[in-house]
C-alpha cells in the first residue's frame, strides 16, 4: 500500500462511516406532539367532510315546538318542503327549536376553512412583503415602519372596523382576520431572509452569477419554509378563535351560518338554564385550537434546528 | 489497557516529568491495578478504564472506550485529537458536567485518591474551583455579561471561603495581578465586553486560579484567540502552572500548541487512547500509525523558495484598495471605519499569494472585494485588465465567471436542500451553458476532486466537512475561473483532512495553471501552498514578498511578532518520508 492510499485509509474522514443525521421529516414523524395534533385534526376534518352523515338535519331547519330540547331529547324538525321529521337532538336545541348537534358539526368546516384560509392569505401576503423588506433596502424602512403601526392597534378592532366596512362573509371575514396576522409574518420572513442572505451558500450564489430573484426562490425561500410552517399553525389557531369572537359579537358572519361563535352567541342568553348551547361549540373549539397548538409546537420542536439541538 | 510500568515522576524542577511510554493501550484490562492510594505520591488526576456510552443512533457505541491516563502535579498533559474524538467529553466527565445522555458505564476518575466517578452534586461543587477547575474555548460565553469581572472572581471566594469582602477584593485583585492585566481595578470593574479576547480569557484563568487548584482542566482555550494573544495566554498558563504546581489537562487539535507547552501527550482517535506518552516521543517518533499520520499532516513551518515565473501573465493586480465602512445614524455621531486602506496585490498565472493576519486585520475584506461580494469604496481591482471594482451589478455580471471563492466553513458553503448536482450545475448553467454539458463537467469535477460521482444526486448534509469543502471547490471550479479565491478554506478542518484538502488545492493550482489566492491567519497553512505572501496588520499591507523571503527573513516588526508568535515553530514534528503535502498526498 502507497503512503497515501494508507492517509486516505487512516483519515477519520475516510474511516468514519457517515450516519446521515435523520431527515426532518423523520424527526417531524417520530415526534408525540405532532402526531396527537394530527390525529385530532385528522379526526375533525373528517367529521367536517361527513357532517351530512352523522345524524344531522340542515342546519338552517328549525321548529317551534322543538325548542329549548335537552341533549339526547327526541323531537319533531319542519324540512324546508314543510314536512315534519322525528328526530333526535344529541345537543339538544337552541330557543329557535334548531339542532345544535347539526350547526356544531357543520360549524367544524366553517372553522377549519377559516383557519387556514386566514393562514394561507396571512403567509402570502407576509413571504412577498418580508422578501421585498428584507432585499430592498430601500424600502425596508417605510414597508416596516407601516408594520409596527398595524401591530399598534390591537387585531381584534381592524377585525371588526374591516367587516363592519365590508358587511360580513366568508372572504371577507377571512381577510380581516388575515390582515392584523400580516405584520407578524413580514418581521419573520425578513429576519430570516436578513440572516440567510448572509449565509455563504448565498454569496456562492451571487457569486456564480445567480439573478437576484432566482437567488430569492432558489435559496432563500425554500430555507424559510420550517419557520413558515410553524408560524402557520399558530395563525390557524388564533384565526379560528378570532372568527368565533366576532361571530360571537354579533360581527363575523350572519347568524344564519352555522358556526361555534354563532351558535355560542345565541345560547349566551340562556346560558344559566341551558348550558349545553355554549358548551358543546365550546369544547369543539377549544379541542380544535389544542390540537392545533400542539401540532404547531411539535413541528417548531422538529423544524427549528435551534429546538432540534436540545432535544 | 497496559499501564506504564512506572508512574510519571512529580514534575522536577527542571519542567518534562520522565514518563513511561505506552504504545498499545487498546485491549487491555481496564484500569485497575493501581488503585486509589495514589494520593500524595504526584498523581493527582487518575483515569482508568472510563468508559462514556453515547445514546442508540450515533456513529458508534461510546464517545470514549476505556481511556486511561493521569496528571501529575505539575504536569502538563495534552488530549489531542480530531473533532469527535471524545477529548472534551472526557474534561466533561472529570468536572461531573457530563449531559445524561452520555453517562459514565465503566471506569474511574480519581482525584487526588477520591474517586469522584459518580460523586454527587454536593461534593462536586465543592470540588469545582478548589480542587478542579476549567477554562473554556470562548471566554464571552463564559462569563456572565451581565456580571463584572471582579464580582465573577468574587462569587467564586464567596461561594468557597469564609473570607470577608475586603479580604476578597486584596485576594481578587491579586489575582488579577498575577494574570498580569493591567491596571487592576479597571479590569475588576469591567463587565466582559468592554475586555478584549485575551484579557477575558486571562479574567478566566484568574477565576479558575483564584483558589489554587491542584488540577486544571483547559478547553481549547487559546482556539479562539489571535495568535499573537494565544502566545501570550499559553506563556501565562505556563508560568501560573510553575508557580504553583498546578497538573493541567489541556486539550487542543493544534499540534502546534501541543509542542509549545506539553510535557506528556495522549492521542485520541475516535474515543480510544491510541497513544500517550512524552511530547517529545509522540511528536517525533510516533508508534502508532494513526499518531504517525497526524504527525506526517501537520504542515511544516519551512518554505522551500520554488522558482516563479516573472513572465507569466498578472491575473489580478490590486491597487490602492480602500474598504470604508460608514456608520450612518438619525441621531448621534457619525462613525467611520476603515476596515482596508491602499492595498496593493498582484498575482500571475499558476501562482498563489497568501494573505495572512490576525482577525480584523482586513484580509477577508479584501477578498469580498476582490469578488466583489462587498464593494470597494476606492482603488482599482483588475482582472486580466478589466477593472471591476466599480462596474454596476450588470456590467459585472458577465466577469463574476472568472473569480471564484471557497469559504471557510463547509457545513454552511452549500444550500442544504439542494443536491450537489444542483449545486455545481447552478453557475455554468447561469451562463448559458446546457445542463447536459454542464451535468457532465461536474462528473469529472468531482473525480478531479476525488468524489464519487455518485455524490451527485446526495444532499449535503450526507457529507463530512472536508468532503463538503471538495465539493464548493468543483463548484468553484465549474465556472472555469482565472482567479481562485480560498478565504480561509481549510481552517474548520481537522488537520489530517486539512492536508488532502491542501493538497488539493496544490494540485489543481498545477494542472489549471490557476492563480489562487489563499487567505489565511494559519502560517503553517500558509508556507505550505503560498509562492508569495502578503502580511495584513489594521487593515494595510505591511509586508509582502516571496514567501520563502517573509518567512526566512521577515522585515516589519509586526511579522516578526507574529512569526514569533507561531506555536511550535521551532519544533520537528515526525514526518512520513518523501511525503510532502503539497505535492504528493494524493494518489493521481
Amino acid at each position: 500500500m502507497n503512503d497515501s492510499a494508507r492517509f486516505e485509509q487512516l483519515s477519520i474522514e475516510s474511516a468514519s462511516i457517515a450516519a446521515p443525521p435523520p431527515s426532518a421529516w423523520a424527526r417531524v414523524r417520530r415526534n408525540l406532539s405532532v402526531r396527537i395534533g394530527t390525529c385530532v385534526l385528522g379526526v375533525l376534518v373528517l367529521i367536517a367532510l361527513l357532517a351530512p352523515w352523522l345524524g344531522t338535519v340542515d342546519p338552517s331547519l328549525f321548529d317551534p315546538a322543538s325548542r329549548d330540547l335537552l341533549p339526547g331529547q327526541r323531537g319533531e324538525i319542519t324540512t324546508l318542503d314543510g314536512e315534519t321529521i322525528e328526530h333526535r337532538f344529541w345537543m339538544g336545541s337552541d330557543s329557535f327549536g334548531r339542532d345544535i348537534h347539526s350547526r356544531v358539526i357543520y360549524g367544524t368546516r366553517v372553522s377549519l376553512i377559516v383557519g387556514v384560509a386566514t393562514a394561507a392569505v396571512a403567509l402570502a401576503f407576509g413571504v412577498v412583503l418580508g422578501l421585498v423588506a428584507g432585499t430592498l433596502r430601500r424600502l425596508d424602512g417605510p414597508l416596516m415602519r407601516v408594520m409596527d403601526g398595524v401591530m399598534a392597534i390591537p387585531a381584534i378592532l381592524i377585525a371588526i372596523a374591516l367587516v363592519a366596512m365590508w358587511r360580513g362573509s366568508l372572504p371577507t371575514v377571512v381577510v380581516a382576520i388575515a390582515i392584523p396576522e400580516i405584520p407578524r409574518v413580514t418581521r419573520l420572513v425578513r429576519s430570516l431572509v436578513l440572516s440567510i442572505r448572509e449565509e455563504p451558500y448565498v454569496e456562492a450564489a451571487i457569486s456564480l452569477g445567480t439573478p437576484t430573484a432566482l437567488i430569492m426562490w432558489r435559496h432563500i425561500l425554500p430555507n424559510c419554509i420550517a419557520p413558515l410552517v410553524v408560524q402557520g399553525t399558530f395563525i390557524c389557531a388564533s384565526g379560528i378563535l378570532t372568527e368565533a369572537i366576532l361571530s360571537f359579537l354579533g360581527v363575523g358572519l350572519p347568524p344564519d351560518i352555522p358556526t361555534w361563535g354563532n351558535v355560542m352567541a345565541e345560547g349566551r342568553a340562556q346560558f344559566t338554564q341551558y348550558p349545553h348551547n355554549i358548551f358543546f361549540p365550546g369544547i369543539f373549539l377549544a379541542v380544535t385550537v389544542l390540537a392545533v397548538n400542539i401540532l404547531g409546537d411539535g413541528l417548531r420542536d422538529t423544524l427549528d434546528p435551534k429546538m432540534a439541538r436540545r432535544v | 489497557m497496559t499501564i506504564p510500568p512506572e508512574r510519571p515522576a512529580v514534575a522536577s524542577p527542571q519542567g518534562a516529568p520522565p514518563a513511561a511510554r505506552q504504545s498499545q493501550p487498546r485491549g487491555g484490562p481496564p484500569g485497575g491495578r493501581r488503585s486509589a492510594d495514589m494520593n500524595g505520591d504526584g498523581s493527582i488526576l487518575e483515569v482508568r478504564g472510563l468508559t462514556i456510552a453515547l445514546p442508540a443512533g450515533g456513529d458508534r457505541r461510546s464517545a470514549v472506550h476505556e481511556v486511561s491516563f493521569e496528571v501529575g502535579r505539575g504536569e502538563i498533559v495534552c488530549l489531542v485529537g480530531e473533532s469527535g474524538s471524545g477529548k472534551s467529553v472526557i474534561a466533561q466527565a472529570v468536572m461531573g458536567l457530563l449531559p445524561r445522555l452520555l453517562p459514565v458505564t465503566g471506569g474511574r476518575i480519581v482525584l487526588q485518591g477520591e474517586d469522584i466517578t459518580h460523586a454527587g452534586a454536593v461534593r462536586l461543587r465543592q470540588l469545582r474551583a478548589t480542587r478542579m477547575s476549567m477554562i473554556f474555548q470562548e471566554p464571552m460565553t463564559a462569563l456572565n455579561p451581565v456580571m463584572t469581572c471582579g464580582d465573577q472572581i468574587d462569587e467564586v471566594l464567596q461561594q468557597h471561603t469564609p473570607l470577608s469582602a475586603p479580604q476578597r477584593r486584596q485576594k481578587v485583585l491579586d489575582i488579577v495581578r498575577e494574570v498580569l492585566l493591567p491596571e487592576p481595578e479597571r479590569m475588576v470593574a469591567s463587565y466582559p465586553h468592554q475586555l478584549s479576547g485575551g484579557q477575558r480569557q486571562r479574567i478566566m484563568i484568574a477565576m479558575a486560579l483564584v483558589l489554587d487548584p491542584v488540577l486544571l482542566i483547559a478547553d481549547e482555550p487559546t482556539t479562539a484567540l489571535d495568535v499573537t494573544t494565544q502566545a501570550q495566554i499559553l506563556h501565562l498558563i505556563l508560568q501560573l502552572q510553575r508557580r504553583h504546581g498546578t497538573g493541567v489537562l489541556f486539550i487542543t487539535h493544534d499540534f502546534g500548541v501541543v509542542a509549545e507547552i506539553a510535557h506528556r501527550v495522549a492521542v485520541l482517535r475516535l474515543g480510544e487512547l491510541v497513544e500517550l506518552g512524552p511530547k517529545a516521543e509522540v511528536l517525533q517518533r510516533p508508534q502508532h500509525a494513526y499518531t504517525q499520520m497526524l504527525m506526517a499532516s501537520v504542515p511544516t513551518l519551512r518554505v522551500d523558495a520554488r522558482p516563479l515565473d516573472a513572465q507569466a501573465p498578472v491575473v489580478l493586480r490590486v491597487r490602492g484598495l480602500d474598504k470604508t465602512y460608514d456608520d450612518r445614524r438619525w441621531f448621534g455621531q457619525r462613525r467611520t471605519v476603515r476596515a482596508v486602506k491602499d492595498v496593493n496585490l498582484e498575482i500571475r498565472r499558476g501562482q498563489t499569494l497568501g494573505i495572512v493576519g490576525e482577525s480584523g486585520s482586513g484580509k477577508s475584506t479584501v477578498a469580498r472585494c476582490i469578488v466583489r461580494l462587498i464593494d470597494p469604496s476606492g482603488g482599482a481591482v483588475e482582472l486580466n485588465g478589466d477593472d471591476i471594482a466599480h462596474l454596476p451589478a450588470r456590467r459585472l455580471r458577465p466577469l463574476r465567471r472568472r473569480v471564484q471563492i471557497v469559504f471557510q466553513d463547509p457545513y454552511r458553503s452549500l444550500n442544504p436542500r439542494r443536491t450537489v448536482a444542483e449545486a455545481l450545475v447552478e453557475g455554468p448553467v447561469n451562463y448559458g451553458l446546457a445542463r447536459a454539458s454542464a451535468l457532465q463537467r461536474a462528473r469529472a469535477l468531482l473525480e478531479m476532486v476525488r468524489m464519487d460521482a455518485s455524490a451527485m444526486e446526495r444532499y449535503p448534509h450526507q457529507f463530512s466537512g472536508g468532503q463538503r469543502q471538495r465539493i464548493c471547490i468543483a463548484r468553484a471550479l465549474m465556472m472555469e475561473p482565472e482567479l481562485l479565491v480560498a478565504d480561509e478554506a481549510v481552517s474548520a478542518l481537522d488537520v489530517s483532512v486539512q492536508a488532502q484538502v491542501l493538497s488539493l488545492f496544490g494540485e489543481i493550482r498545477r494542472r489549471l495553471d490557476l492563480a489562487m489566492l489563499f487567505i489565511t491567519h494559519d502560517l503553517r497553512v500558509a508556507s505550505q501552498v503560498c509562492d508569495t505572501l502578503a502580511v495584513m496588520s489594521r487593515g494595510e499591507v505591511v509586508e509582502s514578498g516571496p514567501a520563502h523571503q517573509v518567512f526566512g527573513n521577515p522585515q516589519h516588526g509586526y511579522t516578526r511578532a507574529l512569526f514569533a508568535a507561531a506555536p511550535g515553530r521551532d519544533f520537528a514534528f515526525a514526518s512520513t518520508p518523501g511525503r510532502d503535502v503539497t505535492s504528493g498526498a494524493a494518489p493521481s
